[in-house]
This record gives structure tokens, C-alpha cells and sequence, in this order.
């Protein structure tokens, strides 16, 4: 196998089919690999899964390590992070990325710890570039864009001295890269090395809820923020998107408080939507927020501060009492 | 029963107040600059800890590293009935990233002794990490049960918990020790004590002498005070290598303002005649059905 510190992606299946997010980080460790001409490779974890691996190829996975075990079948911690930890230890990437799902941010951090590296979360970014420590140059290290927080401010997060740097995306926050069936993918199976001393949570039930909301299919999204929380802004704010047969999305501080469920939320550490359009109503348009909307084709904001930030990346502003707007935009379109 | 619990507690910045001036020149968090609060999900992880030692005993630690001022959020915990709290301060804990962060609240723990449970908020609000949690299991090396948003059984040897994914939910069973991540979903957390509040209060306000180096506390009222230890680098056996900024693998390589770069934006009048006429162009262009 060749010295060259690949780039590498945690692979997510749930109930046996490989999760988008993972199709998605495929995507962005392709453009990483061809700028350090390098491979791109994959760790994948469970059971009977090699029929699922064959699309890691589709979306420029070169190699997939592959552990298989009847007893990796449903995700739990350590078993997973220890192979996680077993194939990086033996393959030595220069890069490991993990979606930042509830499985990614379990495994994530306990791989980091044991290698001692650097992990970024939420990133909304990944570059190439250089980094000086006093008279070191870095070259060809892995940058982790991402907003900080502290106003409209982008943190580049670097990790030079430790390998790999390693980096976790929500999903949605890199485009999924059109598949091509031509390629393929090598499967590298892996012996797995856990005794039955590792395994030592029990899954007693799994059960799945389907999802009250899906932001991410919707191509229409009306938003509430602090500024539209109270119950009477929000059913206006509900009754719009019906009316448009869109989906309601909402800010941070509105799950915080409680109003809404975590589903709803759209942002950095939300879900990142790209819909054709996106009512902001009584969002100030904070960095976060932003980094998960502003690749709306068309943005409508409505706020009673002329100078919220929102309005900069809106097409259209509406100055305004988000309820008196509200009314009138919802008479109007029944109208329309 | 009686389960050996640790709580661990952050004071954060409250993310819904930050301003431009928060952020220093080498990128990292202007503290002084900004309102603090308690970690809101780390009071959830209190309740539940609470919630077990009411129901089959036990006992109920807090740690939080971080500056002075995070002593704060300790008697918060005292007054809501926490058993003993413990700060672990020091200069030399400045600068952690998350990896150095669980390095140092790792060393706190095993001086504390036996423990059965760890709980931990899932992420602060100051970087939506959640990563220090996990950080630690695999430094104790522990087993760990993350994202909990109920505990439905304990008993002497076992916890089972709800743990929220994606698409639904688990049930999770694991024997002790483990450490738990809580989401605000688990539980409502209680208010602080006012009879707790006021025994704290009323008992005397003489000098303490804390025991290690620079003593933070020594001029605070003295009946919490006993009950809050401050731990350096030393008490805790670290390897100051290990700590803070020395300890941190991420840089922060550079901060950058956004310039919002307008887009071609039109300005709608808040009337009936103008909403209307943006509402029939979205139709006609077929962005609205
Ligand atoms: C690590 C981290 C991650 C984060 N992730 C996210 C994320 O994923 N998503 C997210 O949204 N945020 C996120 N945030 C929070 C983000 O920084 C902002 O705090 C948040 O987006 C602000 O929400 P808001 O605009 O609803 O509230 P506010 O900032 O309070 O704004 C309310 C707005 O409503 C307007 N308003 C008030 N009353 C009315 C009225 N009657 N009519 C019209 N307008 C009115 C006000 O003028 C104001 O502009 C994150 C923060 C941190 C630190
Ligand atoms: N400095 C700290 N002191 C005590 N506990 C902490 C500290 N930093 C993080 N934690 C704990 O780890 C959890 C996750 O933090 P984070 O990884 O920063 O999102 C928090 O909810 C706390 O329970």
C-alpha cells in the first residue's frame, strides 16, 4: 500500500443502507484528494454490508476497509470507535472525516482522543492550505472552516502537529456529487479485533418515528425567529407555509426555548436547506443561521429593524411587525 | 443503593448576547466581555443526577474547570442539592480545545475517588461541540451512552436509557461504570433552593484558606466556600504538557469578518398593494405554485 496520507470518510449505515451525509462527505474528500493528489478511502462498520459499499464507488471512493461482524450489526460506542481507531491506526490518512450525526459525534471525539488530534465540529468548509507555527511551514493541511461565534465571524481551525486532522459535517452542508455507475470501489475486508469485553452496551429496542418535518426535500420554507415566537406569530408562520405547501423552519434560540422542535431548525448546527424559497420572519440573520440558508434561490426577509443583517442576503425586505406582514402575505396569496 | 455521581458543569458565554468585541486577536472567546450563564443542557444533566439520588441514594459531585468566576455556576449547583462541588482553575488550563478540556476534567475525576456514573451536558452552547464528554469515556476508558433523553431503569447494576437518533430512538442498556451525555429533552430541570440558598448564605463569613497555590475563593462567604474544593494543575496529577494551550492540537489559523455582500435586493413596502404584487410575481415565475 502506498506511504501517501490519504484522505478518509467514516461510513454511516442505519438499518443497512449507507446514510446520505456519507455519500455527501465522499463528495468534498474527492475535490480534498485531487488537490493533494491522493486517494480517497473509506472505514465502514457493521454487518452484511458489502452489496451497500459497491455506491461508495459511484461517489469516487477508491478503497473501503471493511470490518464485519454480527455483533457491529447495530451501532454502540466503543466497538465502533476501536475499529475506527484500528483501520486509522493502520492506514495513517491524512484526513478523516465524520458526519456530524449522532453516530459521528459518539465516535468522532472518543477517536480523537485516543490518537490525540484535532477535531473540528460543524464544519461548513474544508480547504487546502498551509499554516506557519514560529519558523514551520505546514503545506497541504486540511483547513476547518466554520463560524465562530462573536458576530458575523469565520473561524479557520487548524491541526498540523497531530495526525490525521480530522473535521465532522452536518448533513446537507456539502452537495452530493452526481454518481457515476462506472466506478468501483475496492472492498478491503478487515478482521474484526474487538473481544466481547468491548461490547458493553445492550441495544434492547430500536424504534424508528418518522419525521414531523422533512426541511430538507421542502422547496418552500417559512422561518420563524426569536422576533416570530410567540404562538400567535408562529401559527401564522405555520399557516403560511401550509398555505405555500411548504415546511416551517425556525432559529436556534426558538428550539432553545422550547417553541419548536429540534427538527425545525435550520442553521450550522441545524439542517442546511437549499430551497427555491425561504421566508425569514423576525430572524436577525446571524452567521449560523446564514451558513444553513443562504443558498435559498429566492430569500424573502421580514423584520422590524431596517439594519438586521438578514436583509443583506434577502432579495426581497420587507420592513415591518412580523404578524401585520404575515396576514397580509397570506390574504394576498390566497388572492393570487 | 447509592451511586458515586459526577456532574460536569460549564459556565458559558450566553450565545444569544454576543457582540463583535467578544472575540480576541489570537481568536479566542473574549470571556470578560460577555454575560455568563450555566450551561443550559449541564442542568439537565444535574437533574438527572438528582432525580437518581432521590429515588435510591447516593451522591452527587460537580466538577467544572474553567476561570474564577466559573465558581459561580458550582454553588448553583450546591444550591439545587448537589453534595460537593469542585473548581479546577489554573492558568495553565487556559486555551484548551476540547481535547485538553477532557484531559484535565479526566485527571479531576480520578482524584475524586470511585465513581459509578458520569453525566455530562450533550454539547455547550459556546461551540456546539459535544465532544468533551466522549473525550473523557475513552480517556477513563468507560463506556458511554450518548445523546440521552431519558433514563427509564437504574438499579445497582445496571442503567437503561432513551437515546434520541435521527430517525427515532433507542433503548440502551449498560452496567456501571459509564458516562451518560443528557439533552434538555430528559427532564425540567429544578430551581435553586431558597432554604439551601439561605443556610449557605447565613452561616458566618469568615477567611477560608484554600489549600493549593493562588486561592480564588478566599475572600468569598465561607459556608459554600467549604463545600467547593479548587484544584490545580498539581492537585490533579496532570502533565501540564497536557494542559491548556500547550495540550490543544486545533489552532485557530485565522478569524475573518464576513462582509455581507449585498445581493440585488428590492425593498417591498409593508402594504396590501405591494405584498400582493410580490405575491402574484412569485407565482408568475413559478416559484410559488
Ligand atoms: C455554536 C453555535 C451554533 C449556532 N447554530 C445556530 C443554528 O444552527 N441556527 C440558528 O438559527 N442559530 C444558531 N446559532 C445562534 C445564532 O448565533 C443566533 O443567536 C440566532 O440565529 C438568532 O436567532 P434569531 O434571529 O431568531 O433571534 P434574534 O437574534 O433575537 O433576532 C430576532 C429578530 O427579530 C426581529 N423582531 C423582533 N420582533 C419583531 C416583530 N414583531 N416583527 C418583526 N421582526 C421582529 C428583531 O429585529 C431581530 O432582528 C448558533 C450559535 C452558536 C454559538
Ligand atoms: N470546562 C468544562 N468544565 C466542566 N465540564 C465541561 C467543560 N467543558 C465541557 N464540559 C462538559 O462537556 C459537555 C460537552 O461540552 P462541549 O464538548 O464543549 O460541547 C458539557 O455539556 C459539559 O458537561
Amino acid at each position: 500500500m502506498s506511504k501517501q496520507k490519504n484522505v478518509m470518510v467514516f461510513i454511516e449505515s442505519r438499518a443497512g443502507k449507507i446514510a446520505e451525509v456519507s455519500l455527501e462527505l465522499l463528495g468534498a474528500a474527492t475535490d480534498l484528494a485531487e488537490q493533494l493528489g491522493v486517494q480517497v478511502e473509506a472505514v465502514a462498520v457493521g454487518h452484511n454490508l458489502t452489496d451497500e459499499l459497491a455506491v461508495l464507488g459511484h461517489h469516487g471512493c477508491q478503497r473501503v476497509y471493511y470490518t464485519d461482524d454480527a455483533r457491529l450489526a447495530h451501532f454502540t460506542s466503543i466497538p465502533y470507535a476501536k475499529t475506527v481507531i484500528n483501520t486509522i491506526k493502520a492506514h495513517n490518512p491524512g484526513i478523516v472525516l465524520f458526519g456530524a450525526t449522532t453516530m459521528g459525534r459518539d465516535v468522532a471525539p472518543r477517536v480523537a482522543s485516543a490518537l490525540k488530534c484535532g477535531l473540528t465540529a460543524d464544519c461548513t468548509d474544508l480547504q487546502i492550505g498551509e499554516h506557519k507555527i514560529k519558523d514551520k511551514i505546514y503545506k497541504n493541511i486540511l483547513l476547518q472552516i466554520r463560524p465562530a461565534f462573536g458576530g458575523n465571524i469565520i473561524a479557520t481551525i487548524v491541526s498540523p502537529e497531530s495526525m490525521p486532522s480530522m473535521a465532522t459535517v452536518r448533513e446537507g452542508v456539502m452537495k452530493m456529487a452526481a454518481p457515476n455507475p462506472g466506478l468501483t470501489v475496492e472492498v478491503v475486508n478487515q478482521a474484526c479485533q474487538l473481544s466481547d469485553d468491548d461490547f458493553l452496551t445492550e441495544v434492547l429496542e430500536v424504534i424508528s418515528e418518522e419525521k414531523a418535518v422533512n426541511l430538507k426535500a421542502a422547496q418552500i420554507i417559512v422561518s420563524a425567529g426569536m422576533g416570530a415566537s410567540d404562538p400567535e406569530a408562529i401559527e401564522l408562520a405555520r399557516e403560511l407555509a401550509h398555505a405555500l405547501c411548504g415546511e416551517l423552519g425556525c432559529s436556534r434560540p426558538v428550539v432553545d426555548s422550547g417553541i419548536l422542535d429540534k427538527d425545525h431548525q435550520v442553521g450550522q448546527t441545524g439542517i442546511t436547506v437549499r430551497p427555491n424559497l425561504y421566508i425569514a420572519c423576525g430572524i436577525s440573520g446571524q452567521i449560523q443561521h446564514r451558513a444553513g440558508m443562504s443558498e435559498a434561490k429566492r430569500i424573502i426577509a421580514i423584520n422590524k429593524d431596517p439594519h438586521a443583517p438578514i436583509f443583506a442576503i434577502a432579495h426581497y425586505g420587507i420592513v415591518g411587525d412580523v404578524k401585520d406582514v404575515l396576514n397580509k402575505m397570506i390574504k394576498a396569496y390566497r388572492k393570487a | 443503593m447509592g451511586l458515586r455521581m459526577i456532574v460536569t458543569v460549564k459556565q458559558v458565554p450566553d450565545t444569544h448576547n454576543v457582540t463583535g468585541e467578544a472575540m480576541k486577536e489570537d481568536g479566542t472567546v473574549n470571556r470578560a466581555a460577555l454575560p455568563t450563564i450555566f450551561n443550559p443542557e449541564d442542568l439537565n444533566a444535574l437533574e438527572e443526577a438528582l432525580k437518581i439520588k432521590e429515588r435510591a441514594g447516593g451522591h452527587v459531585t460537580c466538577i467544572s474547570m474553567g476561570p474564577p468566576n466559573a465558581v459561580e455556576v458550582l454553588k448553583e449547583c450546591l444550591y439545587r442539592g448537589a453534595d460537593d462541588a469542585i473548581l479546577v482553575s489554573d492558568r495553565r488550563f487556559a486555551g484548551a480545545d476540547t481535547l485538553a478540556t477532557s484531559y484535565a476534567l479526566k485527571c479531576a475525576i480520578e482524584q475524586t475517588g470511585d465513581y459509578d456514573l458520569i453525566l455530562c451536558g450533550r454539547q455547550a452552547i459556546d461551540g456546539d461541540t459535544a465532544q468533551v464528554g466522549p473525550q473523557i469515556a475513552e480517556k477513563l476508558e468507560i463506556n458511554q451512552l450518548t445523546c440521552i433523553s431519558s433514563v427509564t431503569e437504574i438499579n445497582d447494576e445496571s442503567i437503561t436509557a432513551k437515546r434520541s437518533v435521527e430517525d427515532g430512538y433507542e433503548i440502551v442498556k449498560s452496567g456501571f461504570p459509564v458516562l451518560l451525555t443528557i439533552t434538555a429533552s430528559a427532564n425540567e430541570p429544578r430551581s435553586a433552593n431558597a432554604k439551601k440558598v439561605m443556610t449557605y448564605k447565613n452561616i458566618g463569613k469568615e477567611i477560608c484558606n484554600s489549600s493549593y497555590g493562588e486561592s480564588y475563593l478566599a475572600t468569598e462567604n465561607c459556608s459554600i466556600l467549604s463545600h467547593i474544593k479548587e484544584w490545580n494543575v498539581e492537585s490533579i496529577k496532570a502533565d501540564p504538557v497536557q494542559c491548556g494551550l500547550s495540550g490543544s492540537p486545533t489552532k485557530v489559523k485565522k478569524i475573518q469578518s464576513v462582509v455581507l455582500s449585498g445581493c440585488e435586493s428590492r425593498q417591498i413596502a409593508n402594504s396590501e398593494s405591494e405584498i400582493n404584487a410580490l405575491m402574484n410575481e412569485l407565482v408568475s415565475e413559478n416559484i410559488i405554485g
